[in-house]
């Protein structure tokens, strides 16, 4: 009978085999072996020229995953405050963005934060340069947003935020309301009772929020391609250019992305260490 | 005696105009134990609520020791709830769970009265290890809520409640989700609590042998309204309506006359009782409970019937007779067998005499006995226990 059912598995296992682990294999492969297929580890050593890129990732990724805490934490918990009518329009226009292809949302980014695009065109309007050249004695025609790491980061911000709401939201909005009435019943006021039970039961839902907007920031290249320009060069670009552009050099490549998938994992496997017991908590 | 402690004053409360809670009137005294009791939606919730601060009335008064709270949120009450599904903290353990309150609380510092100040961690350890003393949970401070049995959580939830030494304890039907040997265990438990403690519960049930166990008071209600105020003797010997009779125990309701203070009329027939009060000829409804009617041979009864179907209950016999188209139940030690016809002799002790109300004829018929057959709980068998103890 066991047996029977588990013959069913059979496709599934092959498919995993093919798409998951192979790829995985094939860069543990590739990060161990020279252009000449020997093996070595100059492919790591060689990293240390990157660290900057690193260090920028991961800083920019950071920031990103910091601000869509800050803005989707209140955005999660006061949508779930409100009647069901209002979660549910929130909702439609949270996800409306996601139907829209990634690159076109970033693309239309691009325009608005054009030298001559939609914001600085209505900072001129409003006399803002002006105001700032006159303060500070500048001499503007606009602000130059693109091609920063501002704009990158507000490219991650925007495209990931969702991810960040949604997880802390279907958390928050199931929260047992017996749960706060015992708390005020017990003598806690509005603060004691976000700070002592709303907050630590939403954790669960941080933590995977937190997951699913840092692991796409720190390996996005669309982004920092077009809102950075280039010039912020991100892991994702690093590893771009290594497989399919100018530097071509897989083995290099795999280095990285062996490199950034460990790091990425260490870090998700100590953050989920760390809220486990709430989470367990939740689960009953 | 005791003094008042909580006074509801023509509570009136509406959800979207529909009314909730029609001119509720009630006090309640320091130490008491008091159970509103009612069938399901009849707003026992929501008058719990109200006490507990979580609900404002739409119209009318909460007053606490002669203060009126109606506006004081449930944070700044003397007053602690124990919720119908325990709602303890998931993410603490029970230790934490019991020292909630304490951690919230702040009191004048003792060297400085104009700042407030948290309770030492100590004292906290003293007053949570004694509470689990009370409940009997020593050793469990470590477990988490979802690492005890409910008869566990029930008893910390207790606990969590009782630990800011509240004036009075709110109880939501805290034993509806154990099971029967389980909830009788807790009656007596939080009976003994409540002596130990020393202060008022306030207990919500529909589960009528719950309140006439534990209650020094029982409010029935129905509908929103109270139906009866009393101690379980009264509301059980002296209902005031068809609905209460019928809710407490089992009755054979009956239509009467009354003829003259302590003489009422039934089938066409008098009865001697012990009431009066009434205008000479008003309609009345009759209460007589199965356990006090006496099956005597024919010859020598008040009434005559045909018994219609006998059921043996270890105690006693459920035995159905038809008196002229309307079937009593009749609670008894003798067997007569079905199709035998009966005489019936009931002393005047027996016979409770009530004015008409709006369940007048709704009660008391035990025509669908069968179908009321399986409503017929352990509750009715344990105060038929009760019952026959006292007569022999
Ligand atoms: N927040 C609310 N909004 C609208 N109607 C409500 C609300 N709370 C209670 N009610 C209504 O008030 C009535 C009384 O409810 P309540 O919860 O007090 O009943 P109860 O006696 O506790 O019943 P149960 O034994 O089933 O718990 C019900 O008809 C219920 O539908
Ligand atoms: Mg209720």
């Amino acid at each position: 009978m066991k047996n029977r059912l588990s013959r069913l598995a059979v496709p599934y296992v092959i498919w995993m085999a093919l798409f998951v682990v192979a790829p995985i294999v094939m860069i543990v492969v590739y990060a161990f072996t020279s252009a000449e297929g020997g093996f070595t580890l100059a492919n790591f050593s060689r990293m240390g020229l990157y660290g900057v890129v690193f260090f920028r990732s991961f800083k920019l990724a950071l920031i990103a995953t910091a601000i869509c805490l800050v803005i989707g934490y209140p955005v999660s918990y006061m949508m779930s405050k409100e009647g069901p009518k209002f979660q549910r329009v929130a909702m439609v226009l949270i996800m409306l963005p996601m139907w829209i292809n990634f690159l076109l949302r970033t693309y239309s980014w691009m325009s608005i934060l054009e030298n001559n695009g939609l914001l600085n065109q209505f900072f001129q309007k409003i006399g803002l340069i002006g105001l700032c050249n006159a303060l500070f004695g500048t001499n503007l025609d606009y602000f130059p947003m693109m091609n920063t790491q501002g704009a990158v980061v507000l490219g991650m911000v925007y495209n990931y935020l969702p991810f960040m709401i949604l997880p802390i939201y279907s958390v928050i909005v199931k929260l047992d309301g017996s749960l706060i009435e015992a708390a005020r019943d017990l003598g806690a006021n509005g603060l004691s009772v976000f700070r002592r039970v709303i907050l630590p039961l939403s954790l669960p839902g941080v933590l995977s929020g937190i997951t699913m907007v840092f692991v796409p920031s720190v390996s996005t290249f669309a982004i920092s391609k077009m809102l950075g320009g280039g010039t912020e060069l991100l892991l994702g670009d690093l590893i771009e250019q290594q497989f399919l552009g100018g530097a071509y050099n897989p083995q290099l490549g795999a280095a990285i992305s062996l490199v950034m998938m460990v790091i990425v994992v260490v870090c998700m496997v100590v953050m989920n260490r760390f809220g486990e017991g709430e989470e367990q908590a939740v689960m009953l | 005696m005791s003094k008042e402690l909580i006074r509801l004053r023509n509570i009136c409360m509406a959800f979207d105009d529909e009314l909730v809670l029609n001119n509720i009137n009630l006090y309640i005294n320091d130490k008491e134990f008091l159970t509103l009791l009612g069938p399901s939606g009849c707003g026992k919730t929501t008058t719990l609520r109200m006490i507990g601060g979580f609900t404002t009335p739409t119209s009318g008064d909460v007053l606490f020791d002669g203060v009126r709270i109606n506006d004081v949120p449930p944070h700044q009450r003397q007053i602690n709830t124990v919720f119908q599904k325990y709602a303890l903290f998931p993410h603490l353990n029970v230790f934490e769970n019991i020292a909630f309150g304490l951690r919230m609380q702040r009191r004048p510092d003792p060297s400085d009265p104009r700042k407030k100040t948290k309770i030492p961690e100590e004292e906290i350890r003293e007053r949570v290890m004694e509470m689990l003393e009370i409940i009997s949970l020593k050793g469990f401070e470590n477990r988490r809520p979802d690492a005890l049995s409910g008869g566990q959580q029930q008893r910390v939830a207790i606990a969590r409640a009782l630990v800011n030494r509240p004036k009075v304890l709110l109880l939501d039907e805290p034993l509806g989700a154990l099971d029967l040997k389980l909830r009788k265990d807790m009656q007596i438990e939080l009976k003994r609590i409540q002596q130990q403690v020393g202060i008022t519960f306030i207990y919500v049930t529909h589960d009528q042998e719950e309140a006439l166990t534990m209650s020094d008071t029982i409010v029935v209600m129905d509908k929103g309204s109270i139906q009866q105020i009393g101690t379980p003797e009264d509301i059980y010997n002296e209902p005031k309506n068809a609905f209460v009779a019928d809710f407490i125990g089992e009755s054979n309701i009956i239509d009467g006359l009354m003829v003259q203070d302590k003489l009422v009329q039934m089938y066409g027939r008098q009865f001697p009782c012990l009431d009066g009060g009434f205008a000479p000829g008003e309609p009345v409804d009759v209460v007589i409970r199965p356990e006090d009617i006496d099956i005597v041979p024919v010859e020598q009864g008040q009434l005559t019937g045909t018994v219609t179907s006998v059921t043996f209950k270890g105690m006693q016999y459920d035995i159905i007779v038809d008196f002229k188209g309307f079937k009593w139940l009749i609670q008894t030690t003798d067997h007569s067998p079905e199709g035998a016809r009966i005489g019936i002799k009931i002393d005047p002790d027996g016979i409770h005499v009530m004015k008409k109300s709006q369940y007048s004829g709704m009660f008391g018929d035990y025509s669908s006995f069968s179908d009321e057959y399986d409503e017929l709980d352990d509750a009715s068998l344990a105060l038929d226990e009760e019952e026959s103890g006292d007569e022999e």
